[in-house]
């Protein structure tokens, strides 16, 4: 049997390598900004280092292998800038050469190259930064993202909660740019569905916790008010990881560490997710990730523009898409399409431990007029984005 | 209530002559075999791993089954519940059809992106065709000379000569289709799109989309809403469709392709099959781990039957 796999597998590359005289040609830039990752308590579980361009490969192969049968050619290109590198001139570059970009790096950086005069009227995926703000005032036309927002997960977790009856939170919060904006969407959202934040820390300590987390961590905890579940907002994962079992109380931990929303985890198996993860694997030999998610994501949603308009011209395609013409399949249970006021992709958000799907919002109750994902994240009202409305 | 314990004993009696309906179970490799007189699960088999499409032969002397994980397909005695053999069958055969000349099984590969032909008499693969990504919907003209494999991600149907096993069209549907099956005399092509939410009808001569169903159940959110499998009646007059999560089957007329009604079943069903004279319908139900038993005259619920977890795929043994 492998031997016949490996015999269609050439049998493929074949077809695709005479793609040369496709009808449309859509070629898409991965620009990543590298950053440099603060230390962490634990090496237990590096970053891999393809962490979104791999996702970005997986879904560059399904637009491929969808795209033989119309005539429809894709190509991929990837430029990494190391910390302090042009990543500008870079920009510039794949700009020239595309209009399609997915962009890797922080907020600041991202905006600063959708705000280049080559990225007007571009189609740039963020598929790295969650911040809120980025789907609130600083939105950009031309800047769509496949992420969740911070938004969107600290709501997905807060319907589970909620639906659970745990009603009365505590939060233990990094000093990270990171950890404080994932504290602040958990704060805001705590309020939106009425639950009570009882009380908060910050995480100070530089000590090492593999030695003494039993010591250190009850006393840490020991002067929260009483409550339900202790909040963790510790998204480099440093210190996370040493909470569970060893708070004062014996509470469930919930946010960075504990029962965790995401975009994408190992453990999404259902709505044949399992073949989605099973094609990543084969590729990468490692788990999928968030980011490589919303790189795979932001790939498909160009490769499904492309097969329903037949087209490759980025107004059309940008057109398609924020119509209610478009949804992407993206194996999580329900439909995914655009915001038409932020440029946010909508998607159910998995609430997961490390072996399983506890729940997935939005939970079953939360209603919404329109779409009931729009119960996650910044709904048309409370978002501040102008630039959609043209 | 007496009745019962009186069929299951002419069952055990005649079990030849039961006619019984075989429900594969994804998360359990088994097959709960269910007697159709008497609503129960007669018997439980083991199979191999992730057991998905299952298929009788056309005497009903074998019957094959997908076991997914297992990377092949399994030859069964009905009789015993012995694997005969296995059938090359390529990675992860998710769905198959047997071609009506009885012999040979056109098979989805899932994770592999082909369609595989095996000959179920010289156990060889005769020719593997690739096709759109995770192919899972296999259904063939009753004359034979066509073969549809619906891909889920590339949101086609291909359609193979079985002459050439060549592809000589690709027709795309909406998002994620699940099934196909070709109705009134092979003139009318069938897909269901689980994300889009619909079926789509194709006119076979021209491989063009003739008609669009789609679904509206009062309640329930569209998104919910997934089409999967579906049957026809013996007149071929009405169509049961299984909309997934939404946890109803659709009753829709083949001639005007209007929904007439909804029925409440089991959650998450999937696939369907028929007993013989097609006067009940049983449905699996993947999330509540049931078969649900539609009257198809009043197009009624009668009963759930508890079989393993997450059943998948249904057959009739006549």
């Amino acid at each position: 049997m492998k031997q016949l796999a490996r015999c269609a597998a050439g049998l493929v590359f074949g077809l695709m390598s005479g793609a040369a005289q496709a009808e449309v040609t859509l070629s898409v830039g991965y620009l990543k900004q590298e950053v440099e990752a603060p230390a962490v308590l634990s090496n237990l579980d590096p970053a891999p280092e393809t962490q979104g361009v791999d996702g970005a490969q997986l879904g560059l192969a399904d637009n491929q292998s969808s795209g033989r049968f119309l005539g429809h050619a894709y190509a991929l290109e990837v430029a990494e800038i190391t910390p302090g590198g042009d990543l500008l001139a870079a920009a510039r570059d794949m700009l020239a050469a595309s209009p399609f970009l997915l962009l890797d790096a922080p907020a600041e950086d991202l905006l600063r190259v959708v705000d280049l005069p080559e990225a007007a009227g571009a189609m740039i995926f963020n598929v790295s930064a969650p911040d809120t703000r980025l789907r609130d005032a600083d939105c950009r036309a031309n800047l769509f993202h496949t992420l969740p927002s911070d938004a969107m997960r600290a709501d997905a977790l807060m319907q589970v909660l909620l639906r659970k009856r745990f009603a009365r939170l505590a939060l233990v919060a990094g000093e990270h740019a990171v950890d404080r904006a994932f504290a602040d969407a958990l704060r805001r959202s705590a309020q939106k569905f009425g639950l009570k934040l009882v009380g908060e820390r910050e995480w100070r300590f530089d000590a090492d916790m593999r030695r003494n987390a039993s010591q250190e961590v009850p006393l840490f905890t020991q002067d929260l008010p009483e409550h339900d579940v202790l909040l963790v907002a510790d998204e480099t994962g440093d210190f996370g990881r040493y909470i569970a079992y060893n708070t004062w109380l014996p509470r469930p931990v919930a946010g960075s560490e504990g029962l965790v929303p995401v975009a994408w985890s190992r453990v999404v198996e259902q709505w044949g997710a399992a073949q989605l993860q099973s094609r990543f694997q084969k590729l990468t030999r490692r788990d999928m990730r968030d980011r490589d998610y919303a790189a795979w994501a932001a790939m498909r949603v160009l490769g499904e523009a492309v097969t329903r308009t037949n087209s490759a011209d980025p107004a059309t395609l940008r057109a398609y898409i924020l119509s209610d013409a478009f949804e992407l399949a993206g194996f999580k249970g329900r439909p995914m399409s655009f915001r038409t006021w932020n440029g946010q992709l909508r998607q159910p958000i998995p609430l997961v431990t490390d072996r399983a799907v506890v729940m997935q919002a939005p939970v079953e109750g939360f209603l919404h007029q329109r779409n009931e994902l729009d119960t996650l994240g910044l709904d048309a009202p409370e978002s501040r984005c102008t630039a959609f409305q043209e | 209530m007496r009745l019962a314990p009186l069929f299951l004993s002419l069952s055990l009696a005649a079990p030849l002559a039961a006619e019984e309906i075989w429900v594969t179970n994804e998360k359990d490799d088994t097959i709960s075999v269910i007697d159709v007189a008497t609503l129960e699960v007669t018997r439980t088999i083991s199979t191999g791993e992730r057991p998905r499409g299952i298929t009788f032969s056309r005497d009903f002397s074998r019957v094959y089954i997908c076991a997914s994980d297992s990377d092949t397909v399994q030859v069964m005695d009905p009789e015993t519940g012995q694997i005969l053999f296995d059938l090359p069958s390529g990675e992860d055969p998710e769905q198959f059809v047997l071609h009506p000349d009885d012999r040979h099984l056109w098979i989805a590969n899932e994770d592999d992106a082909v369609t595989t032909v095996v000959d179920t008499q010289s156990r060889t693969v005769v020719a593997q065709i690739d096709v759109g990504i995770e192919p899972e919907g296999m259904a063939v003209s009753p004359d034979g000379r066509i073969v549809i494999t619906t891909s889920e991600t590339t949101n086609m149907a291909h359609w193979i000569d079985t002459e050439t096993h060549e592809l000589f069209a690709n027709t795309l549907v909406d998002a994620r289709p699940r099934h196909a099956e070709f109705l009134h005399d092979g003139a009318e092509l069938w897909v269901s799109s689980e994300i889009g939410g619909t079926v789509t009808v194709f006119d076979v001569a021209t491989q063009t989309e003739k008609a669009k169903i789609g679904f509206d159940i009062r309640g329930v959110h569209p998104d919910r809403v997934q089409p999967v499998g579906f049957e026809v009646t013996a007149d071929e007059k009405t169509a049961f469709v299984a909309l997934g999560p939404s946890n109803h089957v659709a009753v829709v007329d083949t001639a005007t392709y209007e929904v007439k009604e909804y029925i409440l079943v089991g959650r998450r069903v999937w696939h369907m099959a028929f007993n013989s004279d097609k006067s009940l319908l049983f449905t699996t139900n993947g999330v509540s781990g049931d078969v649900t038993v539609i009257d198809v005259a009043r197009r009624a619920p009668v009963k759930t039957i508890k079989v393993g977890r997450f059943p998948w795929g249904a057959a009739l043994r006549p």
